[in-house]
């Protein structure tokens, strides 16, 4: 069993309830932070621990927080991105569903560090009840005396607000994420001026992920340096991951980093394996955005070496062999699985959700799933996979926001390791079209079986 | 796409409004359009699920906001309905995990079971068809949303009908 601390105390039961999880040692992080700390101790606390945002990108979440500005005298405000929507990711709402406190409690010991009188927790529209349990557990939280006016008799005021999302992946973008929340389309603005400066309102703004900020709480009862120690290199600490696809146990894995990948597939701990006695043959690791890997280098990298569930190690040979940690969508595919299809899909997931304001993005997301659609449908040729290349291409790094590079990467990433099997469609175009779901082969026996 | 105008002007009960006001004043003075996402859940939940023309300038004059304002966020959001919808939207999931574990064989399950094409509804009004992208439940596959909650597992014609059956029964209830 490896080293748990957001879900350390998931299977007491009646944990979801202020009471059970207040006997667990809960809050007490707001109690540390607000008797015995200053602001700028807690930020160096989690500068210490090494903490990279768990949200996809993995920036230091303390240099974060450093860069916001409290010398203007502006208001200033933490914002949880709880959108979730990254294709394979559901850890968030794991943690949200089933421990609300644990987010409420970090929203508020952040917010202390921040200075900041009034938080969001902007959560996609699309998880309603979700939302009823994080009201519930703000009410608890208020009613307890850790939110509201003068909190603990030191002062300090903290309000805050669960805001619902309406169904846009692009919101999960920091900046789209702002726009939305001021009741706006959500077009991501230009950088900089950085929300850390100008963010919500036009003031000083922090954004975090769910699961960034549901680890402040441990680090700050137990120390920057204790966290630092946990994990491997400058992948400190545990990370959540969401398993799914063509596994034995699909479902939300709380994991050391630097646990071996092999490891964290096959054992009946996590994975448990590819399902139905299947050969592996892919591994999207951090949300459909990251590159896929061929079997054969999701295991080991390039060099030879065992590869470990770390950002270093997921991204070692860079985009050529490798791949990112990611969001933590961790998506598995069998033998029988149809990398064209899967790169179809998403295509047209990313022309769907592209905000329409860069054309690169909004151009090329729609040609790239149009030519895609052709290929796997049999009716493409073979001039098709170099003009995908070309236009993927194209659309990498000349958009706002990164959602043109997340289009991007998964065409590029099944083209280099894949191209075998878009030739395939070309060259056997008859056998292409009538396939049953994409599916290579056994369509019948994976019909059959069951899934979970 | 900004579809449908019923030409009957949209009234909200004064709870609704009042529920609306307090949506409000949750964000700071003077950033009360901040509350046009939420509020435009609540007044779709209201309409049939759906918003009219109409009921986006009811919007708008609650919120003090120009119209144009109301239009182009509701255009822009995915959950927002423009048209009529049938008593129950079935918002099927159909992004890649979800495809890859029996997604796509639900969706076309769905669509022989309800005679009816993505984004139309059935004859009695009960079921409204629609594909979504990536809910969040990938490890649950395949799923779809009704109404608050989601239905997950949905792996087999048993359990897609006695799904179904559930809700049709409680539809016809419901009036």
């Amino acid at each position: 069993m490896g080293k748990k601390i957001l879900l350390e105390h998931i299977d007491k039961p009646g944990i979801k309830s202020y009471e059970v999880y207040r006997q667990n040692g809960g809050y007490n992080s707001v109690e540390k932070a607000l008797k015995e700390m200053k602001p700028s101790d807690i930020v160096e606390e989690v500068k210490k621990s090494g903490l990279r945002g768990r949200g996809g990108a993995g920036f230091p979440a303390g240099m974060k927080w450093s860069f916001i500005d409290k010398k203007s005298g502006n208001p200033r405000y933490l914002v949880c991105n709880a959108d979730e929507s990254e294709p394979g990711t559901f850890k968030d709402r794991y943690l949200m569903e089933f421990i609300p406190h644990l987010l409420i409690e970090g929203m508020i010991t952040s917010s202390i560090a921040l200075e900041s009188n009034l938080g969001f927790i902007y959560i996609r529209g699309e998880y309603k009840w979700i939302k009823k349990i994080l009201e519930q557990a703000i009410s608890e939280a208020r009613a307890a005396g850790w939110l509201g006016h003068n909190i603990l008799g030191t002062g300090y005021s903290l309000e805050l607000v669960v805001h619902p999302g309406a169904g846009a992946y692009i919101c999960g973008e920091e900046t789209a994420l702002l726009e939305s929340l001021e009741g706006k389309r959500g077009n991501p603005r230009i950088k900089p001026p950085f929300p850390a400066v100008k963010g919500l309102y036009g003031n000083p703004t922090v954004v975090n992920n769910v699961e960034t900020i549901a680890t402040v709480p441990w680090i700050i009862n137990n120390g920057g340096d204790a966290y630092a120690k946990i994990g491997i290199g400058r992948s400190t600490g545990t990370k959540l991951i969401s398993a799914c696809g063509n596994i034995n146990k699909p479902g939300v894995y709380e994991i050391e980093l630097g646990l071996p990948v092999e490891e964290f597939l096959n054992s009946d701990e996590y994975c448990g394996g590819v399902h139905n006695g299947k050969m592996l043959k892919a591994v999207v690791a951090g949300g459909s955005s990251v590159p896929i890997l061929p079997a054969e280098l999701f295991l080991k990298t390039k060099k030879g070496e065992s590869r470990l569930m770390s950002y270093e190690s997921l991204s070692d040979g860079g985009f050529e062999s490798g791949t990112m940690l990611g969001s933590g969508g961790f998506i598995v595919y069998d033998e029988d699985q149809c990398i064209v299809r899967n790169t179809w899909n998403f295509s047209r997931f990313y022309h769907h959700e592209s905000c329409g304001q860069c054309s690169p993005c909004r151009e090329g997301t729609g040609w790239m799933e149009k030519v895609l659609h052709n290929l796997e449908s049999g009716h493409g040729k073979m001039s098709d996979i170099d003009l995908l290349w070309d236009i993927q291409k194209k659309i990498d790094g000349n958009t706002i926001c990164p959602l043109g590079d997340a289009a991007a990467w998964p065409v590029a990433s099944a083209i280099r390791h894949f191209r075998e099997e878009f030739e395939w469609h070309i060259e056997y175009t008859h056998e292409a079209q009538k396939r049953n779901y994409g599916l290579l082969k056994s369509t019948k026996e994976f019909f059959a079986a069951s899934v979970v | 796409m900004l579809a449908v105008k019923t030409n009957n002007p949209t009234t909200l009960t004064e709870e609704i409004q009042i529920k609306i006001r307090e949506v409000m004043e949750q964000y700071p003075a003077g950033k009360s359009k901040s509350a046009l996402l939420p509020v435009l859940h609540i007044v779709q939940d209201e309409n049939a699920g759906w918003l009219s023309v109409e009921a986006m300038e009811k919007v708008a004059e609650l919120m003090g906001l120009r119209p144009i304002e109301v239009y182009e966020v509701a255009t822009f959001y995915s959950m927002y309905n423009l048209k009529p919808v049938g008593k129950f939207l079935l918002e099927v999931c159909r992004t890649g995990p979800c495809a890859i574990m029996k997604g796509e064989w639900l969706i076309d399950y769905l669509k022989k079971k309800l005679k009816i094409d993505i984004g139309e509804t059935t004859v009695d009004g009960v079921f409204t068809l629609k594909t979504v992208e990536c809910l969040g439940a990938c490890g649950y596959a395949p799923m779809m949303q009704i109404g608050e909650y989601y239905y997950e597992h949905l792996n087999s014609e048993e359990k897609v009908d006695k799904l179904l059956e559930d809700f049709r029964m409680k539809g016809f209830n419901k009036n």
